[in-house]
This record gives C-alpha cells, structure tokens and sequence, in this order.
C-alpha cells in the first residue's frame, strides 16, 4: 500500500467553526468551537478521530455535511475528491458518493417506516433486504417506526441505511455505541472491507479500542482542536511511541491498562487559555507553551505540541 | 441489605412480547453487580424495574423484603446512560445538583465539579460533566443502591476513568450495593464483583 502514492479523498485545511450566541439581551458573542483544524483522509483509508465528548468532534462531522446551524461560521476550506466542496457539489454528492452515518436515531424520521427510509431516495427494497439479513435484523423491523427500535437496532439501521449506495466517503459519528461487543466489531470489520475496496472513512469516536482495531490513522481531539495524528500502530504500542501528552494520558485511561485518570477537566470553548489548550493540565507545560503552537511533523505524524518528541 | 428481583416479569403491553420472564436474583450491599449482553435483552428495562421507575407485571422487587417505598426518598437511585436527557434544560446546575440533598462540599471536589459551572445551564456543559452531576446528586447518604446503566458508555476513557475511580470509592466508603448494566467487557471486570450474563436467562 506504500508503494503508490494515495489521493486525498477528504481534505479538511484550517478549519474553525465559531457559533454566534446571545448574551444577555441583544449582545452577541462568539464562539469558537473548531480551532485551525486539518485532517486528510486518502482513498481507502479509515482516520479515526477520538477525543473526549464536547470537545467539538460531532461538529467537525457536520461541517464537512453542511449541517451546521444557521449561526454557526465557517472558514477554511473542505475538499472532496481535490474539488471544493461547496453547497451546490454537495448536492451532487450526500447521499450518493459521500454517506454520513449520524449520531443517534433523532436524525430518522419519526413518521416513516424504518424499512423505506433506509431504501432512500436512491435504492432498492432488494438492496434493503440484504443488508437487514447481512446486519441481522428481522424482516418485520421493516414496518417498525423510528421508536420502537432498541438502541442497537437502531444503530443497525443508521449503518444500513448508509452503505446502501456503496459510498465513496463515509462520515460516521459514533457508529458503535449501543452496539454489543460482537456487533460492533462486525461493524467495524464490514468498514475495513469497505476500505478495502476504496472506501474512505472518517470515523469519529470516543472508543478508542474499536479505533484500534480498524483505524488506519488516529487523530486525537482535545477542546476543538487535533492534536496528534497518528499510524494506528503507535497507539497499539502502548504510550511510549504516542507524542502528546494527552494522548499518552488516554490510553492510561483505558479500562484494561492502568484504568487512571488524568486530572483536570477540558477547557469550556467560551473560556480556553492562551496558547497550547491542554497547557493547565500539562505536566511539562511551561512559559512557552502560552504562544501559539502550530501542527508539526514528527515521526509520520503530527502533533500540535512543543516538548513532543 | 438486600435489593432483589423476585419472580419478575415484565411486557410493555398487553399483547406484547416478554421482556422478561421469570427473574430472580439479588444484589447485597457493598457488591457490584454487572450485567452484561447484547442490546434489546432487556438490560435497561430490569434497571428501570429494579429502580421502581417501572412496576413488574408480575412478581415484585423488594428491598430487604419489603417493597419499594412510594412516598419520600427513594432508597434506590438510578444513574442513566444519557445525561443531557436526566436533568431539566430550564434549571441551572446548582439547582439540579441539589435536586434530591444539599451536595456536600467534599462530593463535589472528588467529582471535580466546578464552582463556575453551577452559573450554566445544561447545555453549556459537556456529557461527562454532566454526568458528573447526574452521580454527585444521588449519592445522597440515603441511598443505599445504585442502578448504573451504562452511566460511562457515552463519555470518553479519561472522563470514564475519573467517574469510576470516584464512584468506586463512594460505594466502598458507604457500602452501596450496585447494579452496573455494560457492554464494555473490560470495563466490568475492572469495577464490578461479580457478573450475571443477561442471555443465561431465559428468554
């Protein structure tokens, strides 16, 4: 896979996203929520982006959609496929060649059955059919509504309902949350097949182990911003090889190492220090730290931080 | 104490299918509970059942053989998999942090709560701060049992790490009896005493 080099399918350059939000009466203010963010993801490949939640990750999703609320600006630019990827391609895209796979089952119609929401616009009862046996679910889920699904069904169907077109990119938000351990890896073994033949997904997610298992590359989120980017393989050596110090803190976390957590919650995007974000939890932070701190290369990977070494 | 399922049955309507059918089982104080499967076993359903959110269709839940009280603070306290959805968008957090008992100041230093959070309204806050509420105001020294479902599936390993590492402590200093609904293998085996596996029963 080295040898050729691998197009950029997505290509997301300095992104900030800033909400506008009443104070008190009529006084705006801004928010930044999305900090000078870039992030590729080349044909073929799964990027998984990992971070804690509120830390902007569903957003970043929703800018590349274009679902972002009318108060919401943006800068920056976004490309699909080298092209820029403005509301009018868009529309030539979503739904065909870029699926988005969303958080929860609020993004259903709660009127339609779920059957004929997942053939779409696009596709076929056939094609439906199939991919409810391939996701095991019962035929008569077909003729179920949005609420009576359980919460892993409904995540079945969110999946199905986006690999009906055999898309080009998927955006998944949390794709597996509900999902009992077998079910999720299946999931996720079905996304490397995807990748496999081409698919390019950006997988955003808290679970880090399941990124593990698939991801290509990891790109850790902290207060809305990345600030490492990572062969997969890094993380899977344990904290040694990883460069930020939160990232290294994050795999302390997990349940099946040290279970120990980093002290400190994450900065509120309202109130966020000077300079690198995760400086007041830092333990080498310094003097320098307060200056602005750009993403830099280092060994096949970026990192946004100066000790990284 | 001792709060038990017993001979619990359970169907959301009359001509609906069993959720549960015939449940006994029983956590005492200062044990963890885990209970793991597959979604749509009913894991939530029996957590909202034993935390008398719903009554049984048949068969009773009892807390050192008594049932449930109906008036006053309930003994049993539920901790849900979504915060932003437990707690009231029109209250700012002081107000729902000291919902159910004053939060004493020590509570809400080893939870890390904020003096400048208690200003916010929920959605000013994040899942994993809010969940931190969401625990912080049941451990009232009333409660005796908590029912957590899926409390940290949401939030992600550093916050799942903090919340555990502090409510692990709690419920050894006060010898809680906890039911821990999870899918995360790991998880459980790091915090829970025992396990019951959901499929055993029958279905």
């Amino acid at each position: 896979m080295e040898e050729k080099v691998l197009r950029n399918v997505l290509e997301i350059n300095d992104l900030v996203v800033s909400f506008e939000m009443y104070q008190k009466g009529f006084r705006k203010k801004k928010l930044e929520v999305l900090h000078s963010l870039s992030l590729d993801v080349k044909e073929g490949e799964i990027v998984a982006v990992v971070g804690s939640s509120g830390s902007g990750k569903s957003v970043l999703a929703h800018a590349v959609l274009g679902l972002l609320p009318k108060n919401a600006t943006m800068t920056g630019n976004i490309k699909y496929q080298g092209e820029l990827l403005t509301p009018k391609e868009r529309k030539k895209y979503l739904g065909r060649e870029i699926a988005f796979i969303p958080q929860s089952v609020d993004y259903l119609d709660p009127l339609m059955k779920v059957g004929k929401q997942v053939v779409g616009v696009y596709s076929s009862k056939e094609r439906q059919r199939q991919l409810f046996e391939k996701y095991q679910l019962k035929k008569e889920v077909e003729d179920m509504y949005p609420f009576q699904l359980s919460g892993g069904m409904a995540r079945r169907i969110l999946i199905s309902a986006a690999v009906t077109e055999e898309p080009k990119l998927i955006i998944a938000d949390e794709p597996t949350p509900g999902l009992n351990v077998e079910l999720a890896m299946d999931t996720l073994r079905h996304f490397r097949k995807l990748a496999d033949n081409g698919t390019s997904i950006l997988m955003i997610t808290h679970d880090i182990d399941l990124a593990f298992q698939v991801a290509d590359r990891i790109a850790v989120f902290y207060a809305g911003t990345i600030v490492e980017i990572s062969p997969t393989g890094d993380f899977l050596a344990g904290g040694k090889n990883l460069r930020h110090p939160y990232s290294k803190a994050f795999i302390t976390a997990l349940p099946q190492n040290e279970f120990q957590p980093l002290k400190g919650t994450q900065p509120y995007a309202g109130d966020l220090p000077e300079g690198c974000l995760f400086a007041p939890r830092c333990p080498k932070a310094e003097i320098a730290c307060n200056g602005k701190i750009a993403m830099r290369d280092l060994r096949e990977g970026k990192v946004r931080c100066i000790h990284a070494t | 104490m001792q709060l038990k399922a017993e001979n619990v049955s359970f169907q959301y309507g009359e001509n609906m299918p069993w959720i549960l059918k015939d449940i006994n089982f029983a956590v005492e104080s200062g044990e963890r509970v885990g209970i793991i499967g597959p979604s749509g076993y009913g894991k939530s359903t029996l957590s909202k059942i034993m935390a008398g959110y719903y009554k049984p269709t048949s068969g009773k839940i009892t807390l050192d053989g008594e049932s449930l009280p109906q008036k006053g603070f309930c003994p049993v306290q539920m901790i849900f998999q979504h915060p932003e959805l437990s707690v009231n968008p029109r209250w700012k957090m002081e107000k729902i942090l000291n919902e159910c008992w004053k939060v004493d100041e020590d509570t809400k230093h080893a939870f890390g709560i904020e003096k400048d959070w208690m200003g916010r309204w929920p959605n000013e806050l994040s899942g994993g701060e809010l969940q931190r509420f969401c625990i912080a105001r049941v451990l009232s020294p009333e409660t005796k049992f908590l029912i957590c479902d899926e409390i940290t599936t949401m939030l992600d390993v550093i916050t799942q790490a903090q919340i555990w590492k502090v409510l692990l402590e709690v419920s050894d200093k006060s010898n809680l009896g906890m039911l821990v609904v999870t899918h995360n293998m790991a998880l459980a085996e790091k915090v829970c005493t025992r396990m019951i596996d959901i499929t055993k029963w029958n279905k």
